[in-house]
């Protein structure tokens, strides 16, 4: 397990939606990459176009020093001699083949029982695809890809076409399987738990551009514009003006609301960038605390999910809190209720504003 | 019943399916999956004995096969023999008479295959002729038969192009429905019945046939 993949791709589909996605992934720290984005980003079309199936505009593409497209050169290596297993996201089972020639399909000899054991599967070897579950056909799908050593591995969303409580188990076997195979992969998805449990390395993909790429942890703790925050379901981006700067500390202006948060060193139009968990309610409108950040406002409404409620506030300006739905029953919020919200200094996080940022619209 | 005409008809039938499925298969597999612009210009092509007369088609591949053409010659180079009006030309005219039967089912069937499955086994390193024996043929299978089947029902009935191309000489160029026309013109009615009776028979046979394989009564894959 090792390399890096370099991609640098410009294409135009006929229906006129631009891709320009730029990324670098060091498989060698981080063996599984989730790209992520919203549905309609250019995920697909990108991986597509790793796997050689669809050919860029222009570009290069290369990986573990070996390329793979370069559009100055007219080279374009067929998926054949790239060997990037490609998942699909309903699977591509062969329906003629019961699940051992699936797996065998383009193993070595032998291989392909190896497989059909590891994985499980030995049970359904003489089945056919469309007589399986959706679960099982996602690790005869991965079974396959595994038995024929790829280079690379490219999963396109493989948790989609399963039912809510068969993705939840799948989630955390899949992670393992693709660790123990150890072949360095790309997951496509567009939901934050599953790029949180399945992956290592992040890319985020909006309207065809890699807008930020790194650790997840990190690309979720610090995403770096109001356009990525949004995307990776940060509540509160909100539009802000640095109003002063001192001891390591920013002033935000946000509307009428002042918030303080760590310098980071940015300058120019910004974005604050809130939690909703990380916003607290208080009930009481004068006591301080710790906290600098303590906002007046009032309840708009209260809206329970399962163990925990979402509270949108309206302290001059919207603010969404998640507490647990037990704190909102011993307060007894209510639409209407007079509050402070109450946000930890280090719980702000200032991003540049970009042209594109929804909130600032 | 002329019976030496039923076999040779049969014989040709059979020879034209042959290397219609060796033509046509090839032919179909890049009308379905080429991009190249003109490839609309080929379809016609292919798709021109549906429209044009059998005497029109038997009169140009008369010319195009004469002692005097660069194929009749070069035929008569390597053989000795004579193209028209005999077995091996009306086998050539067959072909691309009923060339249409069989790779407009084909390549219908071949664009029915999934393209995923398809991208798949290139992603698994398997190259694109492997990919073609092992995932598009077999299930395309049932478009294939289609198109064998009607292509020798096709051939069995042809009467312009025989004409044309093969006249008249029994055991020869003789097929059933010019056996029929002789017939009728003798006043044979009672062998003319005979003989059409039997070409119904079989033509309706090989038609409900094909109609069951596309409705897969019969499964082509063995249930689980």
């Amino acid at each position: 397990m090792a390399g890096e993949l370099n991609c640098a791709c410009r294409t135009r589909l006929d229906s006129g939606f631009s891709l320009d996605a730029q990324l670098r992934i060091p498989f060698d720290q981080s063996p599984v990459t989730v790209l992520f984005g919203p549905s309609g980003s250019g995920k697909t079309t990108l991986l597509r176009m790793l796997a050689g199936l669809d050919r860029p505009a222009e570009g290069i593409i290369t990986f573990r020093g070996e390329r793979w497209f370069d559009a100055s050169s007219s080279l374009c290596l067929p998926p054949q001699k790239r060997r990037a297993g490609f998942l699909f996201q309903d699977y591509a089972l062969f329906p003629h083949l019961n699940v051992a020639y699936n797996i065998a399909y383009a193993a070595r000899p032998g291989k392909g029982r190896e497989y059909l054991k590891a994985f499980g599967l030995a049970d359904l070897a003489g089945r056919l695809p469309r007589s399986i579950s959706g679960g099982q056909q996602q690790r005869v799908a991965l079974a396959r890809a595994l038995a024929a050593e790829p280079a690379l591995l490219l999963l396109d969303e493989p948790l989609s076409a399963l039912d809510a409580a068969t993705r939840l188990r799948t989630r955390h076997q899949l992670r393992d399987m693709l660790l123990t195979a150890g072949v360095p992969s790309i997951i496509i998805t567009h939901d934050r738990m599953e790029a949180v449990a399945l992956g290592d390395w992040m890319a985020v993909m909006v309207g065809g551009r890699i807008l930020q790429a790194g650790p997840v942890q990190e690309v979720f703790r610090h995403p770096v514009n109001g356009q990525v925050a949004e995307c990776v379901g940060v509540e509160n981006v909100l539009p802000a003006r640095i109003a002063a700067r001192e001891n390591g500390l920013l002033t935000l202006e946000i509307g009428a609301a002042r918030l303080q948060s760590i310098d980071s060193g940015e300058a120019g139009p910004v974005v604050a960038c809130i939690r909703a968990e990380d916003v607290a309610i208080s009930r009481d409108l004068s006591a301080t605390s710790s906290a600098r950040n303590r906002l007046a406002g009032h309840v708009r409404s209260v809206i329970l999910e399962g163990p925990l409620a979402r509270v949108e506030l309206d302290c001059g300006i919207p603010l969404v809190a998640v507490v647990t739905a037990q704190s909102v029953a011993e307060m007894r919020l209510q639409a209407g209720d007079a509050v402070s919200a109450i946000v930890k200094t280090t719980s702000v996080h200032v991003a540049p504003w970009s042209e594109n940022d929804s909130a600032a619209k | 019943m002329d019976w030496q005409a039923i076999w040779l008809s049969v014989r040709l039938a059979a020879s034209t399916t042959v290397i219609l499925l060796m033509v046509g298969v090839p032919l179909a597999y890049w009308i379905s999956f080429s991009r190249r612009r003109w490839k609309f210009l080929v379809e016609a092509v292919v798709a021109l004995p549906l429209v044009l007369p059998p005497t029109v088609l038997g009169f140009y591949v008369l010319l195009a096969i004469g002692p005097r053409s660069p194929v009749g010659a070069l035929y008569a180079r390597l053989t000795g023999g004579m193209l028209p009006f005999s077995f091996q030309g009306l086998l050539l005219a067959s072909v691309l008479y009923s060339l249409p039967f069989t790779v407009q089912p084909v390549a219908a069937a071949f664009a029915g295959v999934d393209r995923k499955l398809v991208e798949a086994s290139w992603c698994l390193g398997v190259s694109r002729a492997a990919t073609f024996r092992r995932v598009i043929v077999p299930l395309a299978a049932p478009g294939i038969a289609t198109g064998a089947i009607l292509s020798f029902a096709h051939t069995m009935g042809e009467f312009g192009v025989v004409l044309m191309v093969g006249g008249n000489i029994a055991g020869v160029t003789r097929t059933v429905s010019i056996s029929i026309y002789d017939q009728v013109q003798s006043l044979d009615y009672g062998a003319a019945t005979e003989t059409s009776l039997f070409l119904l028979a079989i033509s309706f046979a090989v038609l409900a046939a094909t109609y069951a394989l596309q409705r897969r009564v019969w499964a082509i894959w063995p249930a689980n």
